[in-house]
């Protein structure tokens, strides 16, 4: 797979303010990647390095092989960019801004009624965009980062201010971008939305890069323990420590509902032990770590390495 | 520059979808009419070409409208764009920074030389129907008037960017603008005329008199409109104008330097500018 963004080593200050410290990472063809942290982590000043909005203090960007700050605009032909908090002319319709950024791009100008048509924007084309709501004009922003089929789009907080069904039209939207090949760099602060969206997670805190990976190597890193709920038919304690063969490490959540929280080495036999004729089981959830205590986790631990 | 005409024709659209265009237009429309035919009436007899008096009173309306109307358009250029966040969007794309200014620049001039060329236009053409001799000379008087009005606009677009490159805010930026045009248009030439009230004419030679003239482009321009032979005696700048001795080619030198100098500062300072 080609490599398509290369960060290596880059520190981006701002007078005492260091807001990217020595963050290398690649992003290759058709990867989606999740770039999450807290706000003011880092995420949009690492999205700006690899626009060549800003230079690096140290270190190098490489964008579809070129220094995006170079002042060659070759490679941004094919990249689409999203910002956080998009904001066009009030003035102009959504068709007239359009057909602006396509010009811009060299894109012809014919293909912009189905780029309309493709965020759900065709009804409103030739309205003001300063009549548009919140989600209108995130659906417009969407709109331009498509212009002419970009390679690398770099999506900065992207489903902020959908609601539901819009956000799931703009994953899908997402996914024929990574079918098509597209590297596509989402940034957000919420994990959990982008659970089976991304191929790839690199966690961003304090502008270093804490953790980089697939879902499931970071959950393997983390070794945080699943957690096993039982509903049970008789509620003695006492008999709860000899079937699980062991004592403590479980809650009573109420009456006849136990939480047990296992470690990765031990969840098959404790799945066995819950299945077993003589445990007073009724019923039975397996409960893997939600991607925020993923997150969590990492923050934690990147915190105790200070 | 195709990039540069792109931003070009955004400008002058927002241009018109915003009422800018409609507005300068009938506000310097009216004004001009209004200076045409009141200012007609009194000179009906004294041998002044009609039109030459018109020149004269859209000159002066000029020196203080078309300086303002610039600044207000372009003091936002550039500090209005980044605090609105459409500046960071817009330089994702493949387009120079300087690209961004010389489209804007081209823009704002269309805009400001649609409005002078309508609204001067049309006095002069109301005046021609009141049926009025006017010789050609005066024609091309007229018509050198509108085109160093532009020039004169372009230099305060130019100055407008430049404040806008520095400010950090747009407030400070309209403040700045502000400041710029009172400099200029009025404390400036009232200082001028106080020094040499002061003076007597001991120190201040011709020389530094036409380089004090050169240092602000209102007054640049008023030579070049009001100093000619026939309009400065009507205007009473023929005075100055043989003291300082500036010929039009001087003048008009001195409004492109006055034009292309903040350009080029306001270019360099923003695409030195962190997003």
């Amino acid at each position: 797979m080609a490599e398509r963004v290369e960060v290596s080593d880059v520190s981006k200050s701002y007078g005492k303010v260091h807001a990217v410290t020595n963050v290398s990472c690649v992003f290759r063809e058709g990867e989606t990647i999740a770039l999450v942290g807290h706000n003011g982590a880092g995420k949009t000043t690492l999205i700006k390095l690899m626009l060549g909005l800003i230079r690096p203090t140290s270190g190098t960007v490489r964008v579809l092989g070129e220094d995006p700050s170079a002042g060659q605009f070759e490679a941004r032909q094919r990249l689409g960019y999203l910002p956080e908090n998009v904001s066009f002319n009030m003035a102009l319709t959504g068709r007239e801004t359009l057909a602006f950024y396509a010009r811009l791009k060299r894109v012809p100008l014919d293909s912009i009624d189905a780029l309309l048509e493709r965020v759900g924007l065709g009804h409103a084309a030739d309205r003001r965009v300063g009549t548009y709501s919140k989600g209108m004009r995130q659906r417009l922003g969407l709109a331009q980062a498509l212009l002419g089929r970009p390679r690398v789009l770099l999506l900065d907080e992207p489903t902020t201010g959908l609601d539901p069904a819009l956000r799931r039209s703009f994953y899908e939207i997402v996914a024929e971008l990574r079918a098509d090949g597209a590297t596509v760099v989402l940034s957000s602060h919420a994990l959990t939305e982008l659970e089976g969206k991304a191929d790839r997670v690199v966690i961003i805190n304090r502008g270093a890069k804490i953790a980089d990976g697939t879902i499931e190597e970071l959950r393997s890193i983390a070794n945080l323990p699943t957690r096993i709920r039982v509903r049970l038919s008789d509620a003695a304690d006492s008999s709860v420590n000899d079937w699980i063969g062991r004592t403590g490490a479980w809650k009573r959540v109420n009456g006849h509902m136990l939480e047990i929280d296992a470690g990765p080495g031990e969840k098959i036999s404790l799945l066995r032990s819950a299945a077993s004729p003589d445990a007073p089981v009724t019923d039975l959830d397996v409960v893997p770590p939600t991607l925020d205590e993923l997150y969590a986790h990492f923050l934690g631990a990147g915190e105790a390495g200070r | 520059m195709k990039n540069i005409l792109i931003i070009a024709r955004k400008e002058i659209q927002e241009g018109l979808r915003n009422r800018w265009v409609l507005a300068t237009t009938v506000l310097l429309a009216s004004l001009a009419l209004t200076l045409t035919f009141l200012g007609s009436a009194p000179a009906g007899n004294v041998g002044a070409s009609a039109l030459d008096v018109v020149i004269v009173s859209l000159s002066s309306l000029t020196i203080f409208l078309v300086p303002l109307i610039a600044l207000l358009i372009s003091h936002d250029a550039i500090v209005g764009e980044m605090e609105r966040g459409t500046m960071l969007l817009l330089l994702s794309y493949p387009i120079g920074r300087w690209q961004v200014i010389g489209g804007k620049f081209i823009g704002h001039i269309a805009i400001l030389a649609f409005a002078t060329l309508i609204g001067y236009g049309a006095a002069a053409a109301a005046l021609a129907a009141t049926g009025a001799v006017i010789d050609t000379a005066s024609w091309i008087a007229f018509a050198s008037m509108i085109l160093s009005s532009v020039l004169l606009g372009a230099v305060f677009v130019a100055i407008g960017y430049l404040v806008s490159a520095l400010a950090g805010e747009r407030g400070t930026a309209g403040g700045i603008a502000i400041g710029v045009w009172l400099v200029f248009v009025l404390i400036f030439d009232m200082a001028l005329l106080g020094l040499l009230v002061v003076d007597q004419g001991r120190t201040i030679g011709g020389g530094l008199l036409s380089a004090l003239l050169l240092a602000n482009p209102t007054d640049a321009y008023r030579l070049l409109n009001l100093g000619s032979e026939s309009l400065g005696a009507l205007s009473g700048m023929g005075g100055v104008a043989e003291n300082a001795a500036l010929g039009p080619a001087t003048l008009i030198s001195a409004l492109f330097v006055w034009a292309l100098v903040p350009l080029a500062a306001a270019a360099l300072l923003f695409s030195r500018r962190e997003l």
